[in-house]
């Protein structure tokens, strides 16, 4: 039990909170005789604030990681929430047993990735990852639940991109996917601009059960949007001369402390990208990449939110509906003319998304910016493109979020007060909220 | 909340009727800001301040009547706003302050303890109470108004400046005993701004308008800074001034 100052992954607005690792049901239930505000908290992957409660009481789940049952022939796992993909992927991948949706880090836990129904790379073919999720248990002040989706799809669709608000994850059982190497083949295409981007991940829909693209936003004019789409599949033992199956790598590199706030400017930028760019082939097939390098290449550096600095930064990934393709140009446009930096700009492609009444994916476009906390346009260059977003019928992903106006809330996620009305039935008296709830006035608390 | 950019949704203004501090909070509720609380002497005053902020966005306004020259109720009236609000407060703003007629003032006794009321007593005791609630809330911001005169008080305004001197050096030790909490103070440094305060004085160098007073301060409040200076230029003028011999500080500085 300690009181500490917390922040999500961008490391801006920090609240001071009770941090405690609760190792049973009966912890938990002891924090709701509290009758505090309290949120769960796994390992603070989330950009924003919705794993902290400044006040109140953060329980971290990293203390019920235990796996209690693994069959190697169904691919079935049940273990505590706060097993993180790091070390579920360890046991797994050497009986041949992937996570069936990885977002672009394996340093989230199993509750964080139910909370924020995380996506990857496959969302157009295989969905988010509360589809892949077969049964939860959590504590919620009105009792502990052991649900499934037909068992009581209200709750499991409230607590599936949920955000921790309707209670406190303790198990996950997933259904996970078959691999038979622990390499992935991969495609690369470096392309002029963002017509032919746009063009080919689309195409690659029906192809590819990984895709990706990286969008230059920084690049003004005819080659604006340019960028380099990455497909992958995974590898079978027939692909490779010398097949294996072992677990992830260790991180090797960490950022010691944080970088001048200003590292990361317009010059610095706009010369990774350009490298960034000319480094990836032209035309490149069947590349043999290992799983680290195409899924997660940000984990080979512990720590590396703090090259942003002591200010931190913001991550804006918004979704819009294919009908509303053209707004996905308008905004990177709106974007490379603000002059506002902006590094790894990540554009996917989303299929039809989940039941989650708060889940984010919605079939169509998504792209992800990560900007630096500084420029005086920033603020305003993030409210304008929220209007675009809202006149596409799309939305901003939660998970990432730390600046959106409430007032939009509602327009963006029409589903809240069906949601809320599950949160009242199993904590009437709205002891779970979190910062990001009130800052978006989700919850009045 | 605030938000990633240090912009507020929810403010206590503790005189806010001040031309700057209205300025301030209309570009907050501009920005974020919806759930206010502002307090002041004036009831009539801070209703038509409260409509103005109401047309720009704020959906939630409450106000508060004190006596900044009763430090001694400090802490009920700090009581009184933060129950008005109903919610976490991400940002505290002290503007109360009071400048006078030195050559009025300066042999009358009781207004010079008047002027050490509200421009020391009071708001240091309302920052105790002030402090004490957002460290247990383990989130929010103060900003403090303190002035460019108080970094190097002059023979024409001792009484204000001195006040102001005072508060400013306070706030160090505040800032200092809020490190880790979670909460933050900041001290606002405005240069001269024309403004009713200010009526029928003449303009001195770096004079800046309502508007451009109130943008820096925003522009501040975005960042971790512990002192706001407007115009930034005047940290770098007093800077040189606080080291001019006495002597020549005091030909200077005389306006009169």
């Amino acid at each position: 039990m300690s009181k500490e100052l917390l922040t999500g992954w961008g490391r801006t607005a920090p609240a001071r909170a009770e941090r405690r690792s609760p190792s049973s049901v009966d912890d938990v239930q002891a924090a709701f005789a509290e009758r505090r505000p309290v949120i769960g908290r796994g390992l603070g992957r989330s950009y924003g604030d919705p794993a902290q409660v400044s006040g109140g009481l953060v329980l971290d789940n990293r203390a019920l990681s235990e796996v209690h049952h693994f069959d190697a022939t169904t691919g079935i796992i049940t273990a505590g929430a706060g097993l993180s993909l790091d070390d579920l992927l360890r046991i797994t991948m050497p009986a041949g047993w992937f996570v069936p949706v990885t977002p672009g880090t394996r340093q989230v836990t199993l509750a964080g990735a139910v909370a924020a129904d995380v996506h990857g790379k496959n969302h157009h073919v295989d969905g988010s990852f509360g589809q892949h999720v077969l049964r939860l248990t959590m504590v919620t002040p009105s009792g502990v639940f052991e649900i499934t989706p037909s068992s009581d799809p209200d709750l499991f669709w409230a607590t599936v991109g949920g955000m921790g608000l309707t209670g406190f994850i303790t198990q996950v059982t997933v259904q996970l996917i078959a691999i038979e190497t622990d390499k992935v083949l991969v495609d690369t295409r470096r392309l002029n601009s963002l017509d032919e981007v746009m063009r080919e991940l689309k195409e690659s829909d029906a192809t590819h059960r990984y895709s990706v693209a990286w969008v230059d936003c920084m690049t003004t004019g005819r080659h604006m949007g340019r960028g380099i789409i990455t497909r992958g599949e995974h590898a079978r033992v027939s692909d490779l001369d010398s097949p294996s199956l072992t677990g992830p790598s260790v991180a090797k590199l960490t950022v010691p402390f944080d970088a001048p706030s200003g590292l990361l400017n317009p010059l610095s930028i706009k010369i990774f990208n350009e490298a960034w760019f000319r480094v990836a082939p032209v035309h490149k097939d069947r590349q043999v990449q290992s799983i680290s390098t195409f899924f997660h290449p940000l984990d080979g550096i512990n720590d590396w939110n703090r090259l942003y600095g002591r200010r931190g930064f913001v991550q804006y990934q918004f979704a819009v509906p294919d009908s509303a393709s053209e707004m996905v140009v308008t905004a990177i446009d709106q974007l490379s003319a603000s002059k506002v930096p902006s590094f790894l700009a990540v554009l996917k492609r989303f299929g039809p998304g989940s039941p989650g009444h708060l889940s984010f994916p919605m079939a169509g476009w998504t792209l992800a910016l990560d900007l630096p906390v500084g420029p005086a346009a920033l603020p305003r260059v993030l409210d304008e493109l929220d209007e675009l977003v809202l006149g596409a019928g799309g939305r901003l992903y939660l998970a990432k979020d730390a600046r959106l106006d409430g007032r939009h809330l509602r327009a963006m996620y029409p589903r809240v007060d069906e949601f809320l009305s599950v949160k009242a039935r199993v904590d009437p008296e709205n002891l779970f909220t979190s910062d990001l709830a009130r800052r978006l006035d989700l919850i009045r608390k | 909340m605030e938000n990633a950019f240090g912009q507020p949704q929810t403010v206590i203004v503790f005189g806010g009727t001040s031309d700057i501090s209205h300025a301030v909070t209309l570009r907050l509720v501009k920005q974020r800001a919806r759930r206010l609380v502002l307090a002041g002497r004036s009831a009539d005053s801070l209703a038509a301040r409260g409509a103005e902020l109401t047309a720009a966005g704020a959906t939630d306004i409450t106000t508060v009547i004190f006596d900044a020259s009763r430090p001694e109720q400090a802490g009920d009236t700090v009581t009184e706003a933060f129950d008005a609000l109903g919610a976490p407060a991400d940002l505290v703003v002290i503007a109360v302050g009071l400048l006078g007629d030195q050559l009025a003032m300066e042999n009358d006794a009781a207004a010079s303890a008047e002027m050490a009321a509200v421009n020391y007593s009071w708001p240091v005791a309302a920052i105790a109470e002030i402090r004490r609630r957002l460290i247990a809330q383990g989130s929010g911001r103060i900003l403090v108004y303190s002035s460019v005169a108080a970094i190097r008080v002059r023979r024409d305004n001792y009484l204000y400046a001195g006040a102001k001197a005072g508060l400013d050096r306070f706030c160090e030790g505040v800032a200092d005993s809020l490190v880790g909490t979670g909460v933050s103070i900041q001290v606002v440094r405005p240069g001269m701004v024309r403004s009713k305060m200010t009526a029928g004085m003449k303009d001195v160098p770096f004079t800046t308008s309502i508007d451009e007073c109130a943008d820096n301060i925003v522009k501040g409040l975005g960042t971790s800074a512990g002192v706001i200076t407007s115009p930034s230029i005047l940290k770098w003028v007093f800077l040189a001034l606080l080291h001019l011999p006495r002597p020549v500080w005091r030909k200077l500085s005389a306006t009169k």
